[in-house]
């Protein structure tokens, strides 16, 4: 019984390695090329289809972003004929390196990364550099190493788009709050920088406080606020944690007028805006950000120029 | 003609290298650069920091004990190193200091499981919760960077000596020394009586919590080692790094023919199994296996050890 037992284990372990080889199209191919041959540009061999191998390391694919994200990436990749080897770091850092360690050991032309963590990303995308495989980072930055390009959201726009939404529905002059995400976080930065670039002129903030992208907190923040600034009419929440946690503390105290706009378009703030409850929440386009990735990394393989970073639009999700 | 014990002890003990020819073959043929000098020195590094902590694991599982707080040890040890050179502490005083507080920290899993009669598995899961929050208070959620320059503690992840990389060397070394210590010392055939009959062994005159509280001081040591090289690695503490590291260890001593139950195993093994683990993920990427189907083959791969294991121990 046993013995049976284990020659299954074995057929099914042997079967996964063998499905696996039919997934790898070409892998054992052009591995074997010279790995510190692959200064693209000086692949001057002009034909437009060359066959390029683009690694793609992302962070995790237990996130739905992610997953949409690589999507766009795969489809793009497919559309130009360029071939993609998608690695995933579930979230670790370390393995993170690891992954991108191996994607050079496969001499792909370039690598794209999606890091876990701006500073733990930095040795590989210096490893990387040692190789000779140019690196385009993608939602996420690195904090050092040599990067062609960044791709992500542009927040700055976005913070302007809640900033034009709150003009809108207040009009000139209203007396708004802001609740902040993690203080330095780039995210809460440079949404924090566009939301003031409009309501320094245009609207009137009168208490900026952190709710560290977390509901609950922005519940007690929100709850704060009201008590020292009962007369403010709306809000910009940095995500929509923060927005549906003001929201709650809004609804509780009776303030159910009060407009909220948050920052992410989560599914649950989405149905908020449907049920007319936030006012409106921006949305990050993951598939266009990861069709933006390929698209770089051709125009780069292909010696255009590229600027150092690509915004990609984001989209107000509105009544 | 080998007797049928003899057989079986002969398959425990080449049952992992079986395992890991056949891997590395079938990867092999399936992609041909797997084998490359570039490759293989690159799999060596990545296999270090699990194999240290699995070196560490072997000794508790050899008592019959098991360590669950490793990976949140090795967050902690690396945060503490960190913290205290971005704050301009001497490199080297602050690795000390990292690798003092992890032997600490395994120190007290030892006290509480031979003083305090809990089973390892409740202790150290406690403490796995206690260590992880201590290092997100002490961290507060975030990652430590700035580190400084230090050409000494960038060697120890990213450095090469003589073409080797410096974490493979520093796992190389360590297995060497931590065979000499199972193999030809007292405290290393007491780690095994400990394990093998307690009371037996504490009757002939052997202080069983004393073995117990130096091997997960020990481990506590080895996983602050890895806390400290992974964060040399990555040029900042993670404070979430090293999480389910704990189970990649432990399969890399199961992998490596050492019996759960104590008092039987040996560490060339578990050396074997972490290369196995570590070929695995390298094999596995390299042939572009989706990470949700590696999960896969990884746990079946663990299987199939454990169920030959119980064949040949039957």
């Amino acid at each position: 019984m046993k013995k049976v037992l284990v020659w299954v284990m074995f057929a099914v372990v042997g079967m996964f390695l063998l499905a696996c080889s039919t997934e790898a199209p070409g892998s054992g191919g052009n591995a074997n090329e010279d790995t510190d041959n692959t200064s693209n540009n000086a692949a001057g061999n002009d034909s437009g289809d060359a066959d390029y191998t683009v690694g793609f390391s992302i962070s995790t694919l237990n996130n739905p972003f992610f997953v949409t994200l690589q999507e766009g990436a795969e489809a793009k990749a497919e559309e130009l004929g360029i071939e993609i080897i998608m690695v995933d770091a579930q979230d670790d850092d370390a393995k993170q390196v690891n992954d991108v360690e191996d994607l050079i050991q496969q001499g792909v032309d370039v690598i794209l990364i999606n890091p876990t963590d701006s500073s733990s990303v930095v040795t590989a995308v210096s490893s990387a550099n040692d190789a000779g495989i140019p690196v385009i980072t993608v939602d996420r930055g690195a904090d050092g190493g040599d990067v062609v390009s960044h791709i992500a959201s542009d927040n700055v726009a976005g913070g302007e788009m809640a900033g034009d939404l709150l003009v809108e529905l207040l009009g000139e002059g209203a007396e708004v709050a802001e609740i902040e995400g993690i203080p330095g976080s780039s995210a809460a930065r440079e949404r924090g920088e566009g939301f003031n670039n409009i309501a320094t002129d245009a609207l009137s903030v009168v208490s900026s406080q952190t709710a560290n992208f977390n509901r609950a907190e922005g519940l007690n923040v929100m709850e704060n606020i009201l008590q020292s600034n009962p007369d403010i009419v709306g809000v910009f929440a940095h995500n929509d944690e923060m927005a549906l946690g003001a929201l709650e503390a809004a609804e509780a105290s009776g303030m159910d007028e009060l407009v909220i706009v948050g920052f992410d378009a989560t599914d649950d703030a989405v149905a908020a805006v449907e049920a007319g409850r936030l006012a409106g929440t921006v949305a990050q386009q993951p598939t266009l950000i990861g069709e933006q990735a390929l698209e770089t990394a051709l125009a780069f393989l292909q010696d255009e120029d590229v600027e150092d970073f690509i915004p990609v639009e984001l989209e107000l999700v509105r009544e | 003609m080998l007797s049928s014990k003899q057989m079986k002890s002969l398959l425990a003990t080449i049952g992992p290298f079986i395992g890991l020819f056949l891997i590395v073959t079938v990867i092999t043929i399936l992609n041909p650069s797997f084998l490359s000098l570039s490759n293989v020195l690159n799999v060596l590094r990545q296999v270090s920091i699990n194999a240290l902590i699995a070196f560490g694991m072997t000794f508790v599982i050899l008592t019959g004990g098991i360590d669950l707080s490793v990976g949140a040890i090795l967050a902690f040890s690396g945060a503490v190193t960190a913290t205290l050179m971005a704050a301009g502490v001497d490199p080297i005083l602050a690795m000390m200091v990292g690798l003092l507080v992890g032997a600490i920290l395994g120190a007290i899993n030892g006290l509480i499981i031979s003083k305090g009669k809990v089973a390892p598995f409740i202790a150290t899961l406690a403490t796995m919760t206690i260590y992880r929050g201590l290092t997100l208070v002490f961290t507060d959620g975030r990652p430590v960077s700035g580190l400084g320059e230090s050409t000494l503690f960038e060697m120890l992840g990213r450095g090469y000596f003589f073409g080797i990389p410096v974490p493979a060397v520093t796992m190389l070394m360590s297995f060497l020394v931590l065979y000499l210590i199972l193999k030809k010392t007292t405290f290393g055939r007491r780690v095994y009586a400990v394990g093998g009959n307690e009371e037996a062994a504490i009757l002939s005159g052997i202080k069983a919590d004393r073995i117990k509280i130096y091997v997960y001081s020990l481990t506590g040591f080895l996983s602050a080692l890895a806390g400290i090289i992974l964060t040399s690695r990555l040029n900042s503490a993670q404070p979430t790094a090293g999480t389910m590291y704990e189970l990649d260890a432990i399969a890399a001593v199961v992998l490596g023919g050492t019996s759960l139950t104590g008092g039987r195993g040996w560490i060339v093994g578990t050396l074997i199994g972490a290369l196995i683990i570590g070929v695995l993920n390298n094999g596995l990427n390299l042939l572009g296996v989706s990470s949700f189907f590696q999960q896969v083959v990884k746990g079946s791969v663990i299987l199939l050890a454990v169920l030959l294991d119980r064949k040949k121990t039957a």
